[in-house]
């Protein structure tokens, strides 16, 4: 009988370190990269971002509205011109597959957006407020992490309106359209 | 018959144990107790921050785990995709305790993820936009388990289920040299500046129930010794 304990002992810890090393103690949910070439080079995706259903976070200097209502926005003078919204961030399919955070100071001729994608790395984007001629506003890649660690190009964020939700609500959509070429190709 | 089999049981269920007690008890598997940017004499900043949810600015995830978003009305993330991951924003003190900024931190579970290794590891992204100076990003990966090892296990083993003490320790695990985080100044004064950092965490009451009672995070960024060079 001991030796039968002796043996479930071994076969015990045996399993453990086997079933630690076989299955990943951490799975996430991937959804298809939904990318395809641009003409002139680069890969292009799409990202968008339902307004209001996907907003998170908001708050906008001199503004008395925030979301949520019970955010305390801290009261010292130097985080009063800031303004921040952050929002669930979805594919050309719809489906959420990430964050992202849009900050922006009173006074400054950008915004700078954090995107971050789980199962694929984050994004940070610097967004012109000045709009191109084709009413988009142009944005850099300035530094990315894993799978956009080696990456730079540009994005395209344009504001769709959408006059069918509630009324009161302005709504609509933001879609970011992102070109991007890798650092390696490029060598 | 049967007693063999209880016996076989018995002896799985302590083999089981005894494999975890090993692992979180590990002596192979060594805490970094020094912060690789102490070493050199570049300048080196710091940012600290609060690691409890409930004093950040606001804090949200999935709503299932024991740390509750904040405030009351936040929206979640019960989505599949994101069901892993933490979102916090963040005031930013400086050395002196001032308000400097204000941060932006996106976590999630990483799939590197390797107990055998210890390595209970967080992917994470910070923004952090300092209105007198400049914005950074932060890339990083960071391992929990020397937290898991000396606040997590010893709060659970507590009858009162909390923890009580002081425990400081590093989290940051790279992609930069010596396990530092990578750091890209993208506004400002900081813009275009390449610099690393090392994020570690100050705990010193821990609630199996609520998450940290009492914790601060700090981050402290150091500048490539070329860039000092570059802009001095």
């Amino acid at each position: 009988m001991f030796k039968t304990f002796i043996f479930g002992l071994v076969l015990g810890v045996l399993a453990t370190a086997g079933a630690l090393y076989a299955f990943p103690v951490v799975d996430l949910q991937r959804e298809h990269s939904l990318v395809s070439v641009a003409t002139n080079g680069g890969n292009v995706e799409s990202f968008y971002i339902n307004v209001p259903a996907d907003r998170l976070l908001a708050r906008q200097p001199g503004q008395d509205s925030l979301l949520p209502d019970m955010l305390d926005w801290p009261g010292v003078d130097i985080l009063q011109p800031i303004g921040v919204e952050l929002y669930k961030i979805r594919n050309e399919r719809g489906v959420v597959i990430g964050v992202a955070s849009q900050l922006s100071e009173s006074g400054s001729t950008s915004t700078d957006w954090l995107l971050h994608f789980p199962a694929r790395g984050s994004q940070l984007i610097s967004v012109q407020t000045q709009a191109t001629s084709s009413g988009a506003l142009r944005g850099d890649l300035r530094a990315g992490s894993r799978e956009f660690a080696k990456r730079r190009g540009s994005v395209a964020v344009r504001w769709v309106p959408d006059d069918s939700t509630d009324e009161g609500v302005a709504g609509g959509r933001i879609e970011m359209l992102t070109n991007y070429v890798s650092q390696v190709d490029r060598q | 018959m049967m007693k063999y089999a209880v016996s076989l049981l018995l002896g799985l269920l302590c083999g089981v144990a005894l494999f975890i007690i090993g692992l979180l008890y590990n002596p192979f598997i060594a805490n970094r107790t020094v912060s690789p940017l102490s070493a050199g004499d570049t300048a080196v900043a710091s940012l600290s921050y609060t690691a409890v949810p409930a004093k950040s600015i606001a804090f949200t995830n999935n709503g299932a785990g024991r740390l509750q978003p904040h405030p009351k009305g936040i929206r979640l993330l019960p989505e599949d995709t994101l069901e892993q991951t933490e979102l916090m924003v963040a005031e930013m003190r400086d050395a002196r305790g001032q308000t400097a900024g204000i941060g932006v931190k996106f976590s999630s579970r990483s799939e590197r993820t390797n107990l055998l290794r210890g390595e209970a590891l967080v992917n994470s992204a910070w923004y952090v936009h300092l209105p007198d100076r400049g914005s950074f990003f932060v890339e990083q990966a960071e391992n929990y388990w020397p937290f898991i090892q000396n606040v997590l296990v010893p709060a659970y083993r507590n009858s009162a289920n909390s923890w009580k003490g002081k425990w400081s320790g590093d989290l940051s695990a790279g992609p930069g040299a010596l396990g530092a985080g990578r750091v890209t100044g993208v506004g400002g004064s900081l813009l275009g500046r390449s610099m690393v950092a090392v994020e570690s965490l100050s705990v010193q009451a821990y609630s199996t129930e609520k998450g940290p009672v009492s914790a601060e995070g700090r981050l402290l960024i150091k500048m490539q010794p070329d860039d000092v060079t570059a802009t001095d």
